[in-house]
């Protein structure tokens, strides 16, 4: 039995600051998902959403919530936290309901409203919360973990402040070309490096910042896409693996890593071992990869993920980098979506916004930001808190 | 003012050092302490707790990576009026193969440290509220 599924229909709030609520934007991303699709939400036999939090309510709400804003039609639910591997959770529920052959249309969504500012923990006297611990005891923000990332690699390779720059000019020029993104504006290594500091060396113009977006994608059965008589883009590999002990990178949030002491390291790190799991599935190689939306969550993380999902080997990104080659047009553009760097967090939406992405482009519809010559092969990945994220292999 | 830890268990004051766990059974240390059961995976121990011991970890480590923080951050972290940045350093233990975060003491900045430099632990004070001075453990260049 065949492990594919087909996308037939994407959709996208797109990203800002809009100051509205988030399920408006998991409703315009749906509807859009929807009419791509030539699809009625009445056909839809299964919803699963990626979650946020409502503030004033317990706990993080998304499916059912976007199932009430689209009219109650007793579709089938789920809902799925899993911080910026959300998305993938829920796509990966959808996939495997539809595989299961419990559904053969299944609605993807994520949206979210997010506040300003750096991500804090929710609020209140929490000492056994490791995520209100890590600002308390270290003041350890997100980007202080972007930043140790990135003087790692410093250290590690010889990467410059020029060279993360960089990765922030490419990004931006490509998110100019994007209607959905937040910044659509090009820039300069000079004015990325006069912005100010944020966590040395990593600057302001490096850091993602929060965003308001929605993502969404009607996903099928390759039996009810042939049926339509549709040639779709297919999802031929989805990894949520967990990492494997002793997990010794560290990552936020957590104060220390697992100790090496007593067990060798894994041979593949958490990030390089999502995708590798995914590769697997797909049958798929490193090699036969023509387009990647990796997760910027700093300019110098895109670098590391490159050498993770084995485009390059470890210490090599740069050289790629400063040839062109991730670049639109380049032997291997990454992010042409202009990724986090244009878009921000909205975190739900992010793993759906990137399936979004690299559908368009491997249907050559992402207009003039299309990578030439129609890629075929395009892989997705991100990472959440607690060890979670996603590695998502499309094919066409 | 009376001096007081900002977490109780982490670390002992005098001497300084980061206390955690260990399992009797496989030898694995936590930090931060884990009573709940060892994690590693091949272990054969109860895996119900009691086969955690106290553990006190080494002090000596070398650089795995450092940063600073110029913008305050959110609470529940207790800032200085007006804010003061600060040093956070990733440090490698040697014995324990195992990266522990610590804020940096006062006084050194980034351009003091490198990559591989070989720190210790000490304790300093994280944020002072009212009467009290509240402690944590810090890394700083070593003797
Ligand atoms: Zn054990």
């Amino acid at each position: 039995m065949s492990r594919e599924i087909a996308v037939v229909g994407t959709g996208m709030h797109p990203w800002g600051k809009w100051g509205k609520n988030f399920v408006g934007y998991g409703l315009h991303a749906a509807r859009e998902a929807l009419a791509e699709a030539g699809l009625e939400w009445t056909d839809v036999q299964y919803v699963a959403g990626a979650d946020t939090i409502r503030n004033g309510y317990p706990g993080f709400i998304a499916g059912a919530t976007f199932a009430q804003a689209l009219g109650w039609s007793g579709a089938r639910v789920s809902s799925s936290y899993a911080a910026c591997a959300s998305g993938a959770q829920a796509i990966a529920n959808a996939r495997a309901q539809i595989l299961a052959g419990l559904a053969d249309v299944a609605l993807v969504v994520g949206a979210d409203a997010a506040p300003k500012g750096f991500f804090a923990p929710v609020g209140g006297d929490r000492p056994d919360d490791p995520d209100w611990l890590r600002f308390r005891l270290l003041g350890a923000t997100n980007p202080l973990y972007f930043a140790l990332a990135a003087r790692r690699r410093m250290a590690l390779y010889g990467s410059t402040s020029e060279d993360f720059a960089l990765v922030k000019v490419k990004n931006a020029k490509h998110g100019a070309a994007n209607p959905n993104a937040r910044y659509r504006k090009e820039t300069s290594v000079a004015e990325v490096l006069d912005s100010p500091i944020v966590a040395s060396p990593l600057h302001l113009m490096e850091i993602c910042a929060t965003s308001d977006g929605g993502a969404a994608l009607i996903l099928t059965s390759m039996e009810f896409a042939r049926a339509r008589g549709l040639n779709p883009v297919r999802i031929a590999g989805l990894s949520t693996v967990t990492p494997t002990f002793p997990k010794t990178v560290i990552d936020l949030p957590d104060f220390a890593t697992d100790a090496a002491m007593t067990v060798a390291e894994p041979a593949r790190p958490f990030r390089a071992d999502l995708a590798h799991t995914a590769y697997e599935e797909a049958g798929v190689a490193p090699a036969d990869i023509s387009v990647a939306e990796v997760y910027d969550l700093s300019t110098a993380l895109e670098l590391d993920w490159m050498e993770d999902i084995g485009l390059c080997a470890p210490g090599e990104a740069e050289s790629l980098l400063r040839a062109g080659e991730t670049a639109i047009g380049g032997r291997i553009p990454v992010n042409p979506s202009g990724g986090l760097a244009s878009f921000g967090e909205a975190v739900p939406a992010q793993a759906i916004a990137q399936i979004c992405e690299l559908t368009r482009q491997l249907t050559g519809r992402a207009e003039s930001r299309q990578v030439p010559s129609t890629p075929t092969t395009a892989i997705a990945v991100n990472q959440g808190l607690f060890g979670h994220g996603s590695a998502t292999i499309l094919t066409t | 003012m009376a001096q007081k830890v900002a977490v109780e268990g982490w670390f002992s004051v005098e001497p300084a050092a980061l206390v955690g766990t260990r399992c009797t059974a496989c030898g694995t240390p936590y930090f931060p302490r884990n009573e709940m059961a060892c994690r590693n995976p091949g272990c054969a121990g109860a895996k119900d707790g009691s086969e955690l011991e106290p553990y006190t970890f080494s002090t000596r480590g070398k650089v795995w990576s450092y940063a600073d923080a110029r913008y305050k951050p959110p609470p529940p972290y207790v800032s200085p009026e007006p804010f003061r940045p600060y040093v956070v350093a990733a440090v490698e233990l040697e014995t324990e193969k195992i990266v522990v975060l610590g804020q940096v003491v006062p006084g050194v900045s980034v351009d003091d440290l490198a990559v591989g430099q070989e720190v210790e632990l000490t304790v300093g004070t994280l944020y002072t509220d009212g009467d009290d001075d509240y402690l944590v453990w810090m890394w700083r260049p070593a003797e």
